[in-house]
């Protein structure tokens, strides 16, 4: 009687896992598979509307350009909100970076009237002191968050929201409102575009960029550490049960403070990518970033409950927007249609999100 | 008390004194974990039973009173302190994290990394650690299905079976059990008492806290009962009868000093 209901039980589950690491249930899969779908319908309807406009490497190659700040803070979202967190400030972050890295590009490139003549005879200290200031600024906000959240036990929406008006106004008390000027052009084109690899491939030339090549790079070792490693298991953990892994040991508050950490330094670099890819630090762009890299993250399957997601997932997420962009522009749609999509696409990849929780928990 | 390796206790702690400000939760406890047994803990509400058991697990500091573990007296400094020196405790709420797989639930916070430089880098070695889960179990004769399945689709019982599974896992030396039957269905219920049996069987001895009598009176080679901070009584589940205990806890019938003399200092 008392080992029959697991007898019972066992040997069906068991045929079903051979091996497998994750398994899961019919409806674990619908989220993810819902998204790669729509993605997949978005590639094939702008190509049958557009044809080789739309369907050709290059334009892929800007797809992809286009996607790489935003693949960054959807990767750093990821991990966030599988902890049950959330981090608004990534977009403000991102601004205060660029703005950071112009200032110190152009404070060290040259004295004050060297640059505003646009001559540069220090470029080689101004601009790698100028990027790392970038990325160890975004590193050093998304620290604040992480601490302001654990130390005083704030909500991570709170915390981030006023960092997110902290480090905007910061950015644009910087820059006095406006964009940076009298940044080497260097930056953008001996660093941005410059052509790290080529593929000459049916006709076509691919060029692999400095910030392509550092966004492929981010999201492999990030895909890699979620799903392979202590820190993306703690990762899961925290969000799935605090105070259960508070109770086998695990540091929640710095594990947290780490998380919050990497939303802020992958935001860095998403801002220093705006001085390689434009030559300038715009403080009036990306205010809405925060949303769209949560709305990534989410579209992929990641829940705002905490304990669920992945990095492909997000990708996948992040680049229905990206396509959607280009293709309407490509098809001359107006592009204000792509709101109206993304958004229908965010509300069915949460109800979906949510079905799949009730079906698991059903038994 | 030093008797023979069999009795002999594995945790003993003697004039156990706890104070919440001017509250005296614990009055003088004596209780001892012996190999080879299980032994209930008892109580009302608000008797000590979860004071005692955080007392002895390293979650609360005590005032006064000794705590002799394997021979030598010991002080835990917090719950990671006890699990070192092998107690485990299975809580009420099972603190399991429902959207990991069993594997990872049993090896949360002590992870096994692959060998070299990746796992200095902290990749895990899943296959060493899904394998000494299914030896392990299977030595135990602990049935969780699914190994690999999210604890959320997993039924009240089995996530129970998980969170036992995890503590006789990792206790080496003792495995506390805070109403682990609470909740359950019959069926499940049955199972977690059949695991408490093997986990003594394996030489592990298991405190088992509960509410339940029946429970209580089916598995347990001792009872221990708590009331007002205070051990009243230890009972032998063979002799004595759930009225008994009963009256204990709630102090229903008038224990004269004498007979309560007989009963703990036995």
């Amino acid at each position: 009687m008392t080992a029959s209901d697991a007898q019972r039980t066992v040997p069906p589950q068991a045929a079903h896992t051979p091996g497998e690491v994750t398994s899961r249930n019919p409806f674990a899969r619908v989220s993810s598979l819902f998204t790669l779908l729509i993605l997949a319908v978005l590639i094939v309807a702008f190509t049958l509307y557009s044809g080789t406009k739309f369907l050709n490497p290059n334009n892929f190659q800007n797809i992809a350009v286009d996607a790489s700040q935003l693949l960054l803070l959807a990767v750093g979202a990821t991990f966030v909100i599988i902890t049950a967190g959330i981090d608004l400030s990534v977009g403000s972050i991102l601004i205060f970076s660029a703005v950071v890295a112009a200032k110190v590009a152009v404070r060290f490139s040259g004295s004050p009237e060297q640059v505003k003549l646009y001559e540069f005879p220090t470029q080689e200290v101004g601009i790698p002191l100028g990027i790392a200031a970038g990325v160890l600024s975004g590193l050093g906000w998304g620290i604040v968050n992480g601490v302001l959240i654990t130390r005083l036990k704030m909500p991570a929406f709170i915390v981030t929201l006023g960092t997110l008006g902290m480090a905007l106004g910061f950015a644009q008390l910087l820059s006095r409102g406006v964009n940076v000027p009298n940044v080497p052009p260097a930056i953008q084109q001996e660093i941005g575009l410059r052509e790290l690899a080529s593929v000459d491939l049916g006709g076509y030339h691919y060029r692999i960029t400095p910030p392509l090549a550092v966004t492929t790079i981010v999201v492999v070792i990030a895909a890699i550490a979620l799903a392979r490693t202590r820190f993306g298991r703690y990762t899961y953990a925290v969000g799935s049960n605090a105070a259960a892994a508070r109770r086998v040991g695990i540091n929640v508050d710095l594990h947290l403070i780490k998380v919050y950490a990497l939303s802020g330094l992958l935001a860095g670099i998403a801002g220093v990518f705006d001085l390689l890819r434009f030559g300038t630090a715009s403080v009036s762009t990306h205010q809405a970033d925060n949303l769209a890299a949560i709305s990534a993250a989410v579209i992929g399957g990641t829940s705002l409950f905490g304990g669920l997601g992945t990095i492909v997932g997000s990708v996948i997420g992040t680049f229905i927007p990206a396509v959607l962009r280009n293709g309407t522009v490509i098809a001359r749609v107006q592009p204000f249609w792509q709101q109206v999509l993304i958004g229908g696409i965010l509300i069915v990849a949460v109800y979906l999100d949510q079905r799949r929780r009730q079906a698991e928990e059903r038994m | 008390m030093d008797g023979s390796q069999m009795t002999a206790p594995v945790l003993r702690a003697s004039g156990i004194n706890k104070y919440f400000g001017p509250v005296r939760a614990l009055t003088d406890v004596d209780f001892e974990v012996r190999r080879g047994e299980i032994v209930a803990l008892i109580g009302d509400n608000g008797a000590g039973k979860s004071t005692l058991i955080n007392v002895l697990t390293g979650v609360l500091p005590f005032d006064t009173g000794e705590i002799v573990f394997d021979g030598r007296p010991v002080r835990f400094d917090s719950p990671q302190d006890a699990r070192r020196h092998g107690i485990e405790t299975v809580y009420q709420d099972l603190a399991i994290a429902p959207h990991l797989d069993a594997v990872a639930n049993i090896f949360l916070g002590r992870e096994y990394r692959v060998p070299g430089p990746l796992g200095a880098l902290g990749f895990l070695d899943r296959k060493r650690m899904r394998r000494e889960t299914e030896e392990q179990l299977a030595r135990l004769k602990v049935r969780v299905p699914g190994l690999q399945r999210r604890m959320t689709t997993l039924s009240g019982g089995q996530r129970q079976g998980v969170a036992v599974a995890r503590a006789v896992m990792w206790a080496s030396k003792v495995v506390i059990m805070d109403e682990p039957t609470a909740a359950l269905g019959v069926a499940q219920i049955g199972q977690v008492l059949d695991l408490m049996r093997q986990v003594r069987d394996a030489g592990i001895p298991v405190v088992f806290i509960s509410h339940n009598m029946p429970h209580v009176f089916e598995v347990a080679d001792r009872i221990v009962v708590l009331r007002l901070g205070q051990v009243v009584q230890e009972l032998d589940p063979k002799t004595a009868t759930i009225d008994d205990a009963v009256s204990g806890m709630t102090g229903s019938v008038g224990m004269t000093a004498a007979r309560r003399e007989a009963t703990i200092d036995r």
